[in-house]
């Protein structure tokens, strides 16, 4: 699948990043390479192989690995803001976004 | 709706599971608490750190899904949606994408044509679909006003940031609003019989949003949807619903088109408003969340839930009509809530008559609690008091008009009915010799209306039944002093 320049804005866009022009020309044979690398894996057979959902291994994947529902001490608000780049109030402050 | 067009419309809910930690970490999720104070690493979507998933939101899904008549699968597998918002500090939302927690219900909800003013005027059964039901995380809550320059900023708290939800869609089966008002009801009612959700809109832990479009009758193809979101109550939905249905046939009739947008309902200005946001395609590119292995739910694990649950309304209803002998509303009604249900079922019994029991609750005991702001859990005439008092009419100790009285004052005083019967001399006289007593005085006393009476003048009979009321301070068997004045005044 070749990576064009409008795949790069899209993903741009979608993850609200502002990249110049020439960051556009450079970024897009850099991740064509990077998509091109890993499509190596479509030549291989796959279609008698599992998933490897959540976890290397089959074990991985069936390790029963959830939790009871006991509260657990939190950071709090102090040390949860306190490396925010913004906070006031109490929040984590931002640009307007409405 | 205005003849010759029929609107589609799709729900979708998102309910907030009932657990006292966050579904992926250990926080709380108590709601008002100071913001960002019940957050953590795994909240705050801070670098390295793994969500666990919490076992009861599993449990509360599951029973969820049983409640709606689910299917649950056997596995499925959390997804991560991408999208970018200072809501969502990981830039993605654990949530489920092609193989969610549960698929395919048919669930029968009741539902009723209504009059202009909303008054239900016939019910019947319809079959909803429902598409799915999956788990996932909210997001945390951006705070728009009521903090310093607003005008400039975006405050952003993410206490809420990982509570568990369950999302619930529908196929699009529904046709007018008031069905998508009755399902909701229904959904919210199932949650919280089940104790899944406290599904209570007002304090936000039920969301609802719609799809709706419209299409001339007999027409096949779905017209162009607008997503309806902001609806706060389940009023409110069903007005937004209405309001958007009427606008798209006016839009269409004038000549014009609905464009496909996401629109909030203005509960103050009673209408909708296209949301003003980035108008940009999502695209969520969901794929595997690679750090939770797949929810598998086993048999055992389903069957362990359903033993834990109580019975469910429907089954309920039906039970109350075959056991109790109720109508299909008196059951409806005594089903609609868990603690009315059992309040019910316990009065039942403490009568010794269901039919009598249902009437008092339905005629007396409801306007009361109605009137007090009280559901049938706090109601301070107990069951068994009601039962008693019903049983006290029905063996003939007071009468059915004394009895309203008595449970009045039952209502207002916590006493028992027997203690106020006794305190206010209210017990009947129906022994048959002392009322036979006293319709002999009232008729020694009054032998001009005798003598009338005997002439012809039939319409006296009532003032005979005053007389020995009045005589017997109202506590005479009404019954008996019917039979026995019938037969005193035919004598010659």
């Amino acid at each position: 699948m070749p990576i064009t320049e409008s795949d790069i804005e899209k993903i741009a866009a979608l993850a609200q990043l502002e990249l110049t022009d020439e960051e556009r020309r450079a970024l897009t044979p850099q991740i064509a390479s990077i998509v091109n690398y890993v499509e190596q894996l479509n030549e291989l057979d796959t279609s008698a192989a599992e998933p490897a959902l959540g976890g290397l291994t089959g074990e991985g994947a069936r390790t029963d690995a959830a939790r009871e529902d006991a509260p657990l001490p939190s950071l709090g608000q102090t040390l949860a803001l306190d490396q925010a780049p913004d906070p006031a109030a109490g929040h984590f402050r931002v640009p307007k976004v409405l | 709706m205005k003849e010759g067009w029929e609107a589609v419309i799709g729900l979708e809910i998102h309910a907030q599971l009932n657990t006292e930690s966050k579904i992926f970490c250990g926080c709380s999720t108590r709601f008002g608490d100071e913001p960002n104070a019940n957050t953590c690493p795994v909240c705050l979507g801070l670098p390295g750190a793994l969500p666990v998933l919490n076992r009861r939101a599993v449990e509360l899904g599951a029973r969820a899904a049983l409640a709606l008549g689910l299917r649950i699968n056997e596995e499925s597998i959390f997804a991560r949606k991408n999208y970018f918002y200072p809501d969502l500090p990981k830039g993605y939302q654990i949530s489920q994408y092609d193989r969610p927690f549960s698929e395919h219900g048919e669930l029968e909800i009741v539902t009723a044509t209504r009059d202009a003013a909303g008054h239900a005027r016939e019910w019947r059964p319809m079959i909803i679909r429902i598409t799915r039901m999956h788990l996932e995380e909210d997001a945390g809550k951006n705070v728009h006003e009521g903090l310093p320059e607003t005008d400039r900023y975006s405050y952003v708290d993410l206490n809420r940031a990982g509570t568990p939800l369950a999302e619930i869609v529908t196929e699009p089966d529904f046709r007018t609003s008031w069905e998508a008002y009755d399902y909701v009801n229904h959904v919210r009612r199932a949650l919280q019989w089940v104790g899944a959700s406290e599904a209570d809109m007002e304090k936000g832990n039920l969301r609802c949003e719609a799809n709706v479009s419209v299409r001339r009758a007999g027409e096949e193809k779905f017209g162009t949807k607008v997503e309806l979101k902001n609806l706060n109550s389940v009023r409110f939905m069903q007005k937004a619903i209405e309001y958007e249905i009427e606008r798209h046939i006016e839009l269409i009739e004038s000549g014009g088109r609905v464009t496909q947008e996401t629109r909030l309902w203005d509960d103050r200005a009673n209408e909708t408003r296209v949301m003003r946001s980035k108008e940009e395609a999502h695209d969520y590119r969901y794929f595997p969340e690679p750090d939770l292995p797949p929810l598998v739910v086993t048999a055992a694990f389903i069957e362990e839930v359903t033993a834990q649950m109580p019975e469910l309304p429907e089954a309920r209803r039906r039970r109350f009509m075959e056991e109790y002998g109720l109508s299909f509303d008196d059951a409806s009604q005594f089903t609609a809530e868990r603690g009315l249900a059992d309040y019910y079922e316990r009065a039942a019994r403490a009568a010794t008559n269901a039919r009598a029991a249902a009437n008092w609750i339905r005629s007396e005991l409801l306007r009361e609690l109605e009137a007090s702001g009280r559901g049938a859990e706090e109601s301070p005439v107990k069951a068994e008091e009601l039962g008693a008092l019903v049983r006290l009419i029905d063996e003939g100790k007071i009468s059915g008009k004394q009895g309203k009285e008595v449970l009045v004052e039952m209502f207002a005083s916590g006493k028992s009915a027997a203690v106020i019967v006794e305190e206010q001399g209210l017990a009947q006289v129906s022994d048959a010799g002392e009322i036979e007593g006293i319709v002999d005085e009232v008729i020694a006393a009054s032998p001009k209306q005798l003598e009338q009476y005997r002439a012809g003048k039939e319409t006296l009979f009532g003032f005979f039944v005053g007389q020995v009321m009045k005589a017997s301070k109202g506590k005479a068997n009404p019954k008996l002093v019917n039979e026995v004045l019938q037969e005193r005044l035919r004598k010659s």
